[in-house]
C-alpha cells in the first residue's frame, strides 16, 4: 500500500512538471515544424511566468494564464521580427532573447516588487478533478486531477496532430520548414507562416512559464523558468517533432525530474543528477538514430529568403 | 557574422567591422538609456555609476573588470573559433563544465605535487576534457550528419548534472557540509598576474591564446582553410583542394579545449574550488562577446573587457544609482541584436550595389555567404 501511495504521488508529481514541458515543446514542434529553432523559448517562459503573475494579480488566475500567453508570445514576436522577417541567424537572436529576457523580467519584477525580493503570493488556479476519470486508481489522480493547463496540454495533442498532418495549412507550414524554396514556388508566404509559427510556440511556452508561477508555485522569482525552455527543445528532439513523440518525450523528463523528488523523501541514497541528465543522454541517442530514423525539418534554422 | 562587407563602398573588411561595432555599441546604449528613463531611472547617473565601478580605480579595473573579463575572454575566443569555420558551438557552457571538473579531480589527486608540474598538467587535462565533449557533436555531425546546434545544447545539461552529481558525491569536501570539492591545493593556484591585485595568470593566457589563434588563422594554410571552410563549406568540397572534415574536427577540438581551459581557470585563479553554479552563463554570454568582435580573435580581448566591465560595473550600477544589476542581462541582450541589426543592413546595402537592387529574392549561389543559417541538420 506505501508502494502504491509512494507510485501514485510520484505520479501526481511527473505530469505536474511534465505540463508545462509539454506545453512549450508543443509549441516549439510548431515553430521547429515550420523552419525556425527558437532558443529564446526560455524568454518566453519567463515572460509567461511575469505576464501570468501580474495578470493574475489584476484579474484573477483564469486571466493570468491568459496574460502569461500574451506575454509568451509578444516575446517570441520580438524574436520572430528579427530572426524570421529581418532575417538575422536563429541560433544567435534566440540566445539574446533569452539573455534579454531573464534581465527585463527581473527588472519589470524589481520595480514593481522592490530588490529586496518581497515573497509575492498568487492566488493559484485550482485543480479540476475530472469525473470518473479520476476515480481510475493511481492514473486518475495523476493526469486528471490537474489545473486547466494540463487539460490545455492534453488537448493540444490531437489538435496539433491534426493540424500539422491533416490539414492544408500544416501541410504549408511543413513544407515552408521542409524547403522554403519549395514552398514559395507553390504560393505559401514562408516569412508570414514561419512568424506565426513562432508566435503561436511562444504563447505557449508562455502558458507553460504562468503555470510556473499560477499553479505550480503560486509566486514569481527571477529566473524562475529555470531552462525549462531550453529543456522543451530537447524534448521536442526525443520526441521526434511529432506531438503525440513529444507528449510522451514531456512525460518522460516530467518524470525523470519528479523522481529526484521522491528519491529524496525516500531518503535512497541514489545519485539523482544521474537521472536528470538521462533524458538528454537519450535525446542524443535519438538524434544519432538509435530509435529509428529520426532528424529535424530540413530547412530548419535557415533563413528565408537568403 | 564574419567581416563581410563585400563590395560595399571598398573599404577595408577590418574598418567597416569595427565601424558596425561600433554603431551597435552606440545603438545600445541609446536604446538602453530610452528603457532605462522608462523604468525610471536616470540614464546617466546608471552609466556613471557603471563606469565608476568598472574603471573608477586601477583596482577595480585590474580586479574586477579584468578578473570578470577572463572566463569571458576564453569562452569568446573558443566560440569565435568554431563560429569562423562556421561550426555552430554553442555549447561552450557545457565544454566549460567539463574543463573545470577535469582540472579540479588532477589537482585533487596530485595533493603534494610543485606547481611546476600541477599547473602544466591540470591545464592540460582542462583542455583536453573540454576538447573530448566537443567531440561527442563533432563526431554526430561529421559521421552522421547531425547539426551540432542542438547537440551542443543537449551537451550543455548533460555536463552540468555531471558536475552537480560529482560535487554532491565522488568529489564533495571531506568534511561533507555543501554541496563542492575540497580546496585544491596551493601549487595549483594560478599565480598573481600584477602585486596587489586579483589578477591572475588566466587573463595573460587568454591573451596569448587570442595572439595563437590570430595568427593561425591570418598566417597559415591550416587557418586559410578554416576560414574558407567557413565561408563556403561547399566551394571548398567542390573546388576538390581539400575535405571540410579535419576542418570541423579541429574547430570543434580546439574550440572544445579553449572551453574547458575557461572553466579551470576560472577555479585554479579565483575560486580555488568546484561548486554546484560555477558559470553564470559564460558559455551563452560568449556567444555575445564574440558576435561584437566579428569573430576577430584579437577583438575578442577588447570585447570580453567591455563585457567584464558590464559584470563589475553592475554592482556599483545597483549600489549608487538604484538601477537593479539585472539590466547588465538586458544590455547583454540589446549588443547582440544591435550587431545582428547592423550587419543585415550592412549586407542589404552591399547586395543592392552588386546587383542593382531587390535584395530580398534568394540566390542560391550565395548560400555560403548568408547571414546565420546554423543550418540544424
Amino acid at each position: 500500500m506505501t508502494d502504491l501511495a509512494a507510485l501514485s504521488s510520484f505520479l501526481v508529481a511527473a505530469v505536474g512538471l511534465a505540463v508545462p514541458l509539454a506545453l512549450a515543446a508543443l509549441g516549439e514542434t510548431v515553430s521547429e515544424r515550420s523552419g525556425v529553432i527558437n532558443i529564446g523559448l526560455e524568454g518566453s517562459v519567463i515572460w509567461g511566468a511575469l505576464g501570468g503573475a501580474l495578470g493574475a494579480l489584476a484579474m484573477g488566475p483564469y486571466a493570468g494564464l491568459a496574460a502569461g500567453a500574451v506575454a509568451g508570445g509578444l516575446a517570441a514576436l520580438a524574436f520572430a521580427a528579427f530572426a524570421v522577417r529581418l532575417g538575422t541567424d536563429q541560433i544567435i537572436t534566440g540566445t539574446a532573447v533569452t539573455i534579454g529576457s531573464l534581465g527585463f523580467t527581473g527588472a519589470v519584477f524589481q520595480s514593481r516588487f522592490g530588490a529586496t525580493g518581497l515573497a509575492l503570493e498568487l492566488q493559484t488556479v485550482p485543480a479540476w478533478e475530472v469525473p470518473l476519470l479520476s476515480r481510475i486508481p493511481v492514473l486518475g489522480p495523476a493526469f486528471f486531477e490537474q489545473a486547466v493547463t494540463a487539460y490545455l496540454a492534453y488537448a493540444m495533442v490531437p489538435l496539433l496532430g491534426w493540424f500539422l498532418f491533416r490539414t492544408r495549412w500544416g501541410l504549408a507550414l511543413r513544407a515552408a520548414g521542409e524547403s522554403p524554396e519549395a514552398a514559395h514556388a507553390a504560393g505559401v508566404p514562408v516569412v508570414g507562416t514561419r512568424m506565426l509559427a513562432a508566435v503561436l510556440g511562444g504563447a505557449m511556452a508562455g502558458l507553460a512559464g504562468a503555470h510556473l508561477s499560477l499553479v505550480h508555485t503560486g509566486t514569481f522569482a527571477e529566473n524562475m523558468s529555470a531552462g525549462k525552455g531550453f529543456i522543451a527543445i530537447a524534448v521536442v528532439v526525443l520526441g521526434r517533432w511529432r506531438p503525440w513523440g513529444v507528449f510522451a518525450a514531456a512525460l518522460f523528463f516530467g518524470g525523470a525530474e519528479a523522481l529526484q523528488f521522491t528519491l529524496q523523501a525516500l531518503d535512497a541514497d541514489l545519485p539523482y543528477p544521474l537521472f536528470l541528465a538521462l533524458p538528454y543522454v537519450l535525446s542524443l541517442a535519438a538524434l544519432a538514430g538509435w530509435f529509428g530514423r529520426s532528424r529535424a525539418p530540413e530547412g530548419l534554422a535557415l533563413p528565408w529568403p537568403r | 557574422m564574419t567581416p563581410r562587407p563585400l563590395a560595399l563602398a571598398r573599404l577595408r573588411p577590418e574598418l567597416m567591422a569595427t565601424i558596425t561595432a561600433a554603431a551597435a555599441v552606440l545603438a545600445t546604449l541609446a536604446v538602453a538609456a530610452a528603457l532605462l528613463a522608462l523604468g525610471g531611472h536616470s540614464p546617466g547617473d546608471a552609466f556613471a555609476a557603471l563606469a565608476r565601478g568598472a574603471f573608477g580605480t586601477w583596482d577595480r579595473f585590474v580586479s574586477f573588470t579584468l578578473v570578470r573579463a577572463t572566463p569571458l575572454l576564453l569562452t569568446g575566443l573558443a566560440v569565435a573559433f568554431a563560429f569562423r569555420a562556421r561550426v555552430w558551438n554553442i555549447g561552450a557552457e557545457g565544454q566549460l563544465h567539463a574543463g573545470a571538473l577535469a582540472g579540479v579531480a588532477v589537482a585533487l589527486a596530485l595533493p603534494g605535487a610543485g606547481a611546476l608540474l600541477v599547473l602544466p598538467v591540470t591545464l592540460l587535462a582542462a583542455a583536453a576534457a573540454g576538447a573530448l565533449w566537443a567531440s561527442v557533436p563533432a563526431a554526430m555531425k561529421t559521421g552522421m550528419g547531425v547539426g551540432e546546434v542542438i547537440t551542443t545544447l543537449l551537451m550543455n545539461f548533460v555536463a552540468l548534472f555531471l558536475a552537480q552529481f560529482l560535487v554532491q558525491g565522488p568529489l564533495r569536501e571531506a568534511r561533507g557540509v555543501f554541496n563542492q570539492t575540497d580546496e585544491i591545493p596551493a601549487a595549483a593556484h594560478l599565480p598573481a598576474l600584477l602585486p596587489d591585485t586579483r589578477l591572475h595568470l588566466g587573463f595573460l593566457l587568454g591573451v596569448m591564446i587570442a595572439v595563437g589563434l590570430w595568427l593561425y588563422l591570418a598566417r597559415t594554410p591550416g587557418g586559410f582553410r578554416l576560414r574558407a571552410a567557413g565561408a563556403s563549406a561547399r566551394a571548398a568540397e567542390v573546388s576538390g583542394r581539400f575535405s571540410v572534415t579535419p576542418v570541423i574536427w579541429l574547430s570543434f577540438l580546439v574550440s572544445g579545449a579553449i572551453a574547458g581551459l575557461a572553466g579551470w581557470i576560472q577555479i585554479a585563479g579565483v575560486t580555488h574550488r568546484m561548486y554546484e553554479g560555477l558559470s553564470p552563463g559564460w558559455g551563452y554570454t560568449a556567444i555575445a562577446v564574440a558576435l561584437l568582435a566579428r569573430l576577430h580573435p584579437l577583438a575578442v580581448v577588447v570585447t570580453a573587457i567591455v563585457f567584464g566591465a558590464l559584470s563589475a560595473g553592475g554592482g556599483a550600477m545597483q549600489r549608487e544609482a538604484g538601477v537593479p544589476e539585472v539590466w547588465v542581462r538586458g544590455i547583454e541582450a540589446l549588443v547582440i541584436l544591435a550587431v545582428l541589426t547592423a550587419d543585415r543592413i550592412v549586407q542589404g546595402m552591399a547586395r543592392r550595389a552588386a546587383h542593382g537592387g531587390a535584395p530580398r529574392r534568394q540566390r542560391s549561389g550565395e548560400a555560403g555567404t548568408a547571414p546565420g543559417g546554423a543550418g540544424v541538420q
